[in-house]
C-alpha cells in the first residue's frame, strides 16, 4: 500500500473526494461567505446575523457527518488528498464534537458580542477557521499538514483571544498565547523536521511502515536516535496546545484574559481537536515506538493531574479556577491515551481497548461540561466580562437561580458526580487505566478527582449558600486605596456589575441544551455506544492497518 | 402483542410525569382518575400481553425486549430491557390490577386531603417502579425498582408528615431496607463476578456455572434483600410501623405488591436457589415459618385494626418464604395472588371502617359496624373466610398448597414446619374471626369513651372539686380576718373598761380631797358623776364587742367544717381518678363500655361531638372495589385447583420461569386429602374457638392476649434498647474515630494541599520568560529521556 501511496502522491494534481471533506470544506467556506456577505451588505454586521450564520454553518457541517458516516460505513475508511487525510469513524467522531464546540462558542458569543457592543463577524469567521483548522489537524495523515492545521487552529484562536480591544488583559492574553505558542510551533516543526530526516516521509503510515518494514530495527540512519529526538519535540507541541503539565503555564493567564465565550471554544475544540492529533500522530505514526513514548505520557498525565488540582485550591477567580480544572482534564485524557495501547502496542478488536472510548467519550462529555460552564460564566462576567472573581458569584442563586442551578449542573459533572456525563467520563478513563494494570495512573486519577471536586464544590457553595457581597466590600478587596475605592464602586456601579445579570436567549438556551446533554448522557451513558465503539474501533485501527 | 409490554411501565410513569407537573392544577378528583386511568391502562396492556404471551408454545414464553442500551463500560453492559415471561407478566397483572382498584379507592379515601394529588403522584412512581422491578430483565434494572418502591414507600409512609410519629415510621422503614439492600447489592456483584453478567437471561441459564458454595452465598445475600422488602425475621420490624402511612398505601404497598417483591425476587432466581447447596433451601423455610408463627401469636393480641392486619401479612409472607424453602414457587405464587387480593380487600375494608369512624382505628371502641356499614362488612367477611383458610374461598387452596408440599418436602425438619404451618394457619382463622367479631358485631362501642377521654374527664372533674375548695378557702380566710378583728376590738373595749375604772378613782379621790366651798368643787363632782357613767357604758360595750367575737368564732368554725369536708372530697375525687385505671383489658363482643356514671357532666367536647355522628358508609369510589376485590378473593382459587393435572392453570403457566425446578410431589391422594381436611378441622376448630371467646364469652380473653403479643414479644423494644444502650456507645466510638482520625487526616491533607497549592503559585508569577523557562525546563525533561531510550 505504501508504494501505491507514494507513486500517487508524486502525481501533480491529487484528485479529491470533496464528498467526503464535505464537513471540512463546509465550515472553511462558510467562514469565507460570511466575511464576504458581511462586507457586501454592512448592516447584516449587526443583530443576529453573524451568530445564526456561524451556528447555520456548525448544523450543517454537523448534519453533513452523518452522509459521511454512512459513505464510510458502507465503503470502509478512505484516504484522501493523496493520502494525507484520514476520513474514518475517528475523524468523524472529533469532526463531530468540533461542530458542536463551535455551535456552543456561536450562541455564547451572540449575547456577549451586544452585550459588550462589538459589532463583526470577524469573531466568527476566526471561529469557523479556527474549527477547521482544528478538523484537518485530528484528520490529517501528514505531519506539514498536520502542522498547517495545528497552525490554522491555533493562529485564529490568538486572535480571538486578543479581540477584546478594551480589555489590557485580553491582550495580554493574546500576547503571551501568541509567543509561546510560536516557540511550541518552531520545536513542533523542528520535530517534523526529524522524523522526515529519519524516515524520509511525512506520511504517518508511511513513517509506521519504515519502520515494521526492518524487521532488523534498521531504518534510512541506522539507528532511532532521530525519529526518538523528533517524537519528543511533536510531543511537546502537542503537549503545549492541550496544555498539559508543564507546558500549561499559559493556560491561567490566557484563559483569565480571554473573552469568555472565546475560552469555551479553546477548552472544548482546541483541546479536543489537540488530542485527536496527539493520539493520530503518536499511535498511527509511532504506533511501533509505544514503549518509548507512552511512559512520558502517563508522566505529562500525573504531572497534569497533580498540577491542575493542586494549584485549583489557591485561586479566587472562577476563570483561572477553570483554567486549572481544564489542565486536570487534560490529565484524565492523557490517562484515556496512555490506555489506548495494549502492552507491547498490539491488540486485535476496540473491545479490549476501553482507553479508546473513554478518550473519545471524554472529548463528548468534556465539550458539554465546559462549554456549559464558560457559557454560564460569559453570561455572569456582566458588562466588560470582568465580574469572574468568587465573590462575584456568590448569591447567584438568589439573584439567578436558573443560571446557579445550570451551573451547579456542569459543575457537578466536571466534579464527576454519578448522573451526570462526567461521572461515565472520569469512571472509564480510571477503567481503562485499571484494565492496562496501570494502577498508580487509576490511583493519582482518582485521587485528583477528589481534591479537583473542592473548586467545583467552592463555587457551587459560594452561589448557594452565601448572600452576595455588598458593593463596599468588594471595592476593599480591589484595592487597598480608599479614593481607588470610590472610583472603582463608581465604576461598579456604573458598569453595573453587580446589577441584574442580562441573560441572553440564544445564550441560555445553548446553556440548556449542553445542561440537559449532560444530564441524559448521565442517566443513560450506553446512549449511542454503538457510534462510539465504531469510532474507537477505527482509531484502534489506525495503528492495525498500518 | 408481547411487543407492547414497554408501555406497561410507560402508562404510570407518564402519568406521573403528568401529575408532577399539572397534578395541582387538575385538583380533586381530577388528578386521582387521571393517576387511575393511567394504571388501567397499564393493566389493560399486560392483559394484551398476557393472551399474547398464551397464544405461545410453552417453551418460547421468554422474550428479552431490549429498548436501548443503558450502560456500556467495558465487558459491563447493561441495557435497559424487559423480561416478559409468564411469572412477570402474573406479577404485571396483578400489581396494575390490584393497583388500579387501590387508586380509585384512594379517590375516596383521600377526600379532601390537601395533598389530594401529591398522593397520587407517589402513587404512579410506585406503580412504575414496581413493574421495572418485576419486568426488568437484569438484576441492575431489578435494583432500581427495588429502591423506586423503597423510596416511594417512605414517602407515603410520611405522607402525614405533620405527625412525627409517621415521620419516623418512614425512616425506620427506610433504614431497615437499607441493611436488606446491601444483600441485594452484595448478591448482584458475586454473581457479576461469577458470571460476568447480571442479565437474568444468562443467569437464569447459565447458573449451573455457578458452585453451590458460591450459589449458597448468592442465595443468602439475595434471602437478606428479601428478608428486609419481604418483612422477614429479623428485619419485619418496619411494616407494623408502616401502617402510619394512609390506609390505601398500607394495602397497595404494604400488602399486595412491594412486600411480596423479596418473594419475587427469589422466585426469579430460582435457578440460582436450585444450584446452592440445600441448607438454603432449609434457612429460607425456617425463616418463614418462624416469621409466620411469631407474626400470627402477635396478632392475637393487637388491639388497632390495621396492626392486626400488618402482623398478619408479615405472618402470611411467611408462609411464601415457606414455600420457595421446600421448592414450592408455584404456591409461593399462589399464595402471593391470592394473598394481594384478601390482603388488599381487608386493608381496604379496614379502610373504609376507619373513613367511617372519623379516624378511628381501635376495634376496640367498634363493634356492631355491619348495621351502618354493610358493604364493607360483607365484603370483608369475604376476605375473613379468605384468609382463615375455608374453602371454597381462595386462601384455602393457597395455603392448603404450601403446606402439602412442605409436608412432602425432603429437607431437614420438614414435617416440623409443618406443625410450625399448621399452627399458624389456627392462630391464623383465630385472630381474624376475632377482627371481624370485635369490628362488626355485637355491642356498637364506637360512642364510647376514650382512654384519654375518661381521663380527661376525671381531671376536669377533679378541677372542679379544687375549684369548689378554693372557694371555701377564700371564705375561711375572710371569716378568720373577721374573727381577728373582733378579738382586737374586744382587747380596745377592755383598755376602756380599765381607763374609765381609773377615772372613776382618780375622780373620786379628787372629790374627796376637795372641800365643797372650793370653787372647782362642783365641776369636780360633775367630772365624777361623768365618769361613773362611763363605767357601765364601757363594760356593756366590751359585752357586746365579747358577743361579736363569740358569733364570729362561730362562723369560722363552720366554715373551717365545710373547708375541711370539701378537703376530704377532693382527697376521695382524686383517689377515685387515680383508682381509674386506663382500661386495657381485653374487649369481647359484648363488653360493656367503661362505666361513665361518675363523669357523665365531665366528658370532653370531643366525646359528646361523637354521640351526634353516626358511622357511614363510604362512598362507592370505595365500595365498588372492594366488591370486585371480594369476588377476586373468593374465586382466585381456580387459579390452581388440586383435583387434577389440568385444573393447575398456574402451575402450566408458570413452567417455563421455573426451570424445572419446581419441587414435586411425591405424596398419595390420600395423603392429599386427609391434610386439607386436617386444615379445614383446624380452621373450624378455630373459628369456633374465637366466637366462644369473644362473642359468647365463655373464657375470659385476658388469658389469651398475653402482655409479650401485645407487645410483639419485646423485640422490636430490645433493638432500640440495644440501638440505644450498647449499640449508642459503639457507634459514638465510631463518630469519635470519624471526627478526629478520619477528619483529622482529610483536614491535614487539605491544608496540605492549600499549602502546597500556594507555594506552586510563585512558580505562576505572569511573566512570559519565566513561561518560557518552564517550557524549556519540561522540554529538556522530555528530551533526555527520549536520548535516553537510544541507547
Amino acid at each position: 500500500m505504501l508504494a501505491q501511496t507514494t507513486s500517487e502522491s508524486a502525481g501533480i494534481v491529487p484528485s479529491v473526494d470533496w464528498a467526503l471533506l464535505a464537513p471540512l470544506v463546509i465550515l472553511a467556506v462558510g467562514g469565507i461567505l460570511l466575511i464576504t456577505i458581511s462586507s457586501i451588505f454592512p448592516r447584516l454586521r449587526f443583530g443576529g446575523f453573524p451568530a445564526g450564520f456561524t451556528i447555520l454553518t456548525a448544523v450543517i457541517a454537523g448534519g453533513s457527518l452523518t452522509r459521511v458516516w454512512n459513505d464510510v460505513s458502507e465503503n470502509g475508511p478512505a484516504w484522501v488528498v493523496a493520502n494525507a487525510l484520514g476520513i474514518d469513524f475517528y475523524t468523524l467522531f472529533v469532526w463531530g464534537t468540533i461542530c458542536l464546540a463551535v455551535f456552543f462558542c456561536a450562541a455564547f458569543l451572540d449575547g456577549y458580542l451586544r452585550r459588550e457592543a462589538f459589532d463583526g463577524p470577524e469573531w466568527y469567521v476566526l471561529l469557523l477557521m479556527s474549527a477547521s483548522g482544528g478538523m484537518i489537524l485530528a484528520a490529517s495523515q501528514d505531519l506539514i499538514l498536520t502542522f498547517v492545521g495545528l497552525e490554522i487552529l491555533s493562529i485564529a484562536v490568538y486572535v480571538l483571544a486578543g479581540l477584546h480591544l478594551r480589555r489590557s488583559d485580553s491582550q495580554e492574553a493574546a500576547f503571551k498565547y501568541f509567543i509561546l505558542g510560536a516557540l511550541s510551533s518552531a520545536l513542533f516543526l523542528y520535530g517534523i523536521a526529524l522524523v522526515y530526516g529519519a524516515t524520509g516521509t511525512t506520511l504517518l503510515p508511511g513513517v509506521a511502515v519504515v519502520r515494521t518494514d526492518n524487521p532488523a530495527g534498521l531504518n534510512p540512519l541506522e539507528d532511532s536516535s532521530m525519529i526518538l529526538v523528533g517524537m519528543a519535540l511533536l510531543m511537546i507541541g502537542f503537549g503545549f496546545k492541550v496544555s498539559a503539565a508543564p507546558f500549561h503555564f499559559w493556560t491561567p493567564d490566557v484563559y483569565e484574559g480571554a473573552p469568555s465565550p472565546i475560552v469555551a471554544f479553546m477548552a472544548s475544540g482546541v483541546k479536543v481537536a489537540g488530542f485527536a492529533g496527539m493520539i493520530r500522530v503518536f499511535w498511527q505514526g509511532f504506533g511501533f515506538y509505544v514503549a518509548d513514548w507512552k511512559p512520558i505520557v502517563s508522566v505529562l498525565a500525573i504531572a497534569s493531574l497533580i498540577v491542575g488540582s493542586l494549584l485549583a485550591l489557591a485561586q479566587t477567580n472562577v476563570k483561572r479556577m477553570l483554567a486549572y480544572s481544564s489542565i486536570t482534564h487534560a490529565g484524565f485524557m492523557l490517562v484515556a491515551v496512555h490506555g489506548v495501547p495494549y502492552e507491547g502496542g498490539f491488540r486485535t478488536t476496540a473491545e479490549e481497548s476501553l482507553g479508546a472510548q473513554a478518550l473519545l467519550f471524554y472529548f463528548l462529555a468534556y465539550t458539554l461540561m465546559v462549554a456549559g460552564t464558560f457559557g454560564v460564566a460569559s453570561i455572569v462576567s456582566g458588562n466588560g466580562d470582568a465580574a469572574t472573581s468568587l465573590d462575584d458569584y456568590r448569591g447567584l442563586a438568589k439573584t439567578s437561580p436558573v443560571l446557579a442551578g445550570l451551573m451547579a449542573i456542569f459543575l457537578f459533572a466536571q466534579a464527576g458526580i454519578p448522573f451526570t456525563v462526567g461521572f461515565w467520563a472520569k469512571f472509564r478513563v480510571i477503567v481503562s487505566a485499571v484494565q492496562t494494570e496501570s494502577y498508580i495512573l487509576a490511583g493519582i486519577a482518582m485521587l485528583a478527582a477528589v481534591v479537583a471536586a473542592v473548586l467545583y464544590l467552592r463555587i457551587v457553595v459560594s452561589m448557594f449558600l452565601t448572600d452576595s457581597v455588598p458593593a463596599v466590600a468588594l471595592a476593599v478587596d480591589d484595592d487597598d486605596l480608599p479614593e481607588a475605592n470610590e472610583e472603582v464602586q463608581a465604576e461598579r456601579a456604573e458598569v453595573g456589575t453587580l446589577g441584574p445579570i442580562v441573560i441572553p436567549r440564544a445564550g441560555l438556551a445553548a446553556v440548556v441544551i449542553a445542561a440537559v446533554a449532560t444530564i441524559v448522557f448521565g442517566l443513560l451513558p450506553g446512549l449511542g455506544s454503538g457510534v462510539l465503539s465504531d469510532a474507537a474501533d477505527a482509531l484502534i485501527a489506525l495503528r492495525i492497518s498500518s | 402483542m408481547i411487543d407492547l409490554a414497554f408501555l406497561i411501565p410507560l402508562f404510570p410513569l407518564a402519568g406521573f410525569l403528568l401529575l408532577f407537573f399539572f397534578g395541582r392544577r387538575l385538583g380533586e378528583p381530577v388528578a386521582g382518575w387521571v393517576a387511575t386511568f393511567f394504571c388501567g391502562f397499564s393493566f389493560v396492556t399486560t392483559a394484551l400481553v398476557f393472551i399474547g404471551l398464551a397464544g405461545e408454545p410453552s417453551s418460547e414464553r421468554f422474550h428479552v425486549q431490549k429498548l436501548f442500551t443503558w450502560i456500556s463500560v467495558g465487558s459491563f453492559e447493561v441495557d435497559f430491557g424487559l423480561l416478559v415471561d409468564p411469572l412477570s407478566i402474573t406479577m404485571c397483572l396483578f400489581i396494575t390490577g390490584v393497583g388500579s382498584l387501590i387508586h380509585m379507592y384512594s379517590i375516596g379515601y383521600m377526600h379532601g386531603d390537601p395533598n389530594f394529588s401529591k398522593f397520587f403522584v407517589y402513587l404512579n412512581l410506585f406503580v412504575a417502579s414496581m413493574i421495572f422491578l418485576v419486568l426488568s430483565d437484569n438484576l441492575l434494572l431489578t435494583f432500581l425498582g427495588w429502591e423506586g418502591v423503597g423510596a416511594c414507600s417512605y414517602l407515603l409512609i410520611s405522607f402525614w408528615f405533620d405527625d412525627a410519629a409517621n415521620a419516623t415510621a418512614g425512616k425506620k422503614a427506610f433504614v431497615t431496607n437499607r441493611i436488606g439492600d446491601v444483600g441485594f447489592m452484595l448478591g448482584t456483584f458475586l454473581l457479576f463476578t461469577s458470571l460476568s453478567s447480571i442479565n437474568y437471561e444468562d443467569i437464569l441459564t447459565r447458573s449451573d456455572e455457578l458452585t453451590p458454595q458460591v450459589a449458597s452465598i448468592v442465595a443468602v445475600l439475595f434471602l437478606l434483600g428479601a428478608a428486609g422488602k419481604s418483612a422477614q425475621l429479623p428485619l419485619y420490624v418496619w411494616l407494623p410501623d408502616a401502617m402510619a402511612g394512609p390506609t390505601p398505601v398500607s394495602a397497595l404497598i404494604h400488602a399486595a405488591t412491594m412486600v411480596t417483591s423479596g418473594v419475587f425476587l427469589l422466585t426469579r432466581l430460582n435457578p440460582v436457589l436450585a444450584q446452592a447447596e440445600t441448607w438454603t433451601g432449609g434457612v429460607i423455610a425456617w425463616i418463614g415459618a418462624l416469621t409466620a408463627l411469631f407474626a400470627a401469636t402477635v396478632a392475637v393480641a393487637q388491639t388497632d385494626i390495621k396492626k392486626v392486619l400488618a402482623y398478619s401479612t408479615v405472618s402470611q409472607l411467611g408462609y411464601m418464604f415457606l414455600a420457595i424453602g421446600v421448592g414450592a414457587y408455584v404456591p409461593a405464587i399462589f399464595h402471593m395472588i391470592t394473598h394481594a387480593f384478601f390482603k388488599a380487600l381487608l386493608f381496604l375494608g379496614s379502610g373504609s371502617v376507619i373513613h367511617g369512624l372519623n379516624g378511628e382505628q381501635d376495634m376496640r371502641r367498634m363493634g356492631g359496624l355491619q348495621k351502618y356499614m354493610p358493604v364493607t362488612a360483607f365484603t370483608f367477611i369475604v376476605g375473613w373466610l379468605a384468609i382463615a383458610g375455608v374453602p371454597p374461598f381462595s386462601g384455602f387452596w393457597s395455603k392448603d398448597e404450601i403446606l402439602l408440599y412442605t409436608w412432602d418436602a425432603d429437607i431437614a425438619g420438614g414435617k416440623a414446619l409443618w406443625v410450625v404451618g399448621i399452627v399458624t394457619a389456627l392462630l391464623t382463622a383465630f385472630y381474624m374471626t376475632r377482627q371481624v367479631i370485635l369490628t362488626f358485631f355485637g355491642e356498637t362501642r364506637y360512642f364510647q369513651p376514650t382512654n384519654e377521654e375518661i381521663q380527661q374527664a376525671w381531671a376536669n372533674r377533679v378541677d372542679s372539686v379544687r375549684s369548689d375548695a378554693a372557694g371555701h378557702q377564700e371564705a375561711f380566710a375572710k371569716l378568720e380576718a373577721a374573727t381577728e378583728k373582733a378579738l382586737a376590738d374586744v382587747a380596745k373595749r377592755e383598755a376602756a373598761v380599765a381607763k374609765s375604772s381609773e377615772d372613776l378613782i382618780s375622780a373620786e379621790l379628787a372629790v374627796a380631797s376637795a372641800s365643797e366651798s372650793d370653787d372647782g368643787y362642783e365641776k369636780l363632782t360633775k367630772a365624777l358623776d361623768k365618769a361613773t357613767k362611763a363605767g357601765p357604758k364601757a363594760e356593756t360595750a366590751l359585752s357586746k364587742a365579747q358577743e361579736k367575737v363569740e358569733a364570729a368564732r362561730d362562723a369560722q368554725r363552720e366554715s373551717e367544717e365545710e373547708l375541711i369536708s370539701v378537703q376530704a372530697q377532693i382527697l376521695e375525687v382524686e383517689n377515685l381518678a387515680n383508682r381509674v385505671e386506663v382500661s386495657n383489658a381485653p374487649v369481647t363482643a359484648g363488653s360493656a363500655g367503661p362505666d361513665i356514671s361518675e363523669i357523665e357532666d365531665y366528658l370532653p367536647e370531643s366525646y359528646t361531638d361523637r354521640q351526634d355522628s353516626e358511622p357511614h358508609e363510604s362512598p362507592a369510589t370505595m365500595t365498588v372495589p372492594l366488591i370486585v376485590l371480594a369476588a377476586l378473593a373468593a374465586v382466585a382459587g381456580l387459579l390452581n385447583l388440586p383435583f387434577a393435572k389440568s385444573t393447575h392453570f398456574l402451575e402450566h403457566w408458570l413452567e417455563p420461569s421455573l426451570f424445572g425446578n419446581e419441587h414435586h410431589l411425591s405424596s398419595s391422594g390420600a395423603t392429599k386429602w386427609g391434610l386439607a381436611i386436617f386444615a379445614i378441622a383446624c380452621a373450624a376448630t378455630a373459628i369456633f374457638a374465637a366466637f366462644s371467646v369473644y362473642r359468647n364469652n365463655r373464657v375470659d380473653p385476658s388469658k389469651i392476649e398475653l402482655d409479650g403479643m401485645a407487645n410483639a414479644w419485646w423485640v422490636d423494644q430490645s433493638y432500640a434498647d440495644f440501638f440505644g444502650g450498647p449499640g449508642r456507645a459503639l457507634f459514638n466510638l465510631f463518630a469519635w474515630f470519624d471526627r478526629t482520625i478520619v477528619d483529622g487526616a482529610v483536614m491535614g491533607f487539605s491544608k496540605g494541599f492549600s499549602w502546597f497549592g500556594r507555594s506552586m503559585k510563585l512558580l505562576q508569577p505572569g511573566l512570559v520568560r519565566s513561561y518560557a523557562l518552564g517550557i524549556a525546563v519540561g522540554s529538556i525533561l522530555i528530551m533526555s529521556w527520549f536520548i535516553g531510550r537510544i541507547y
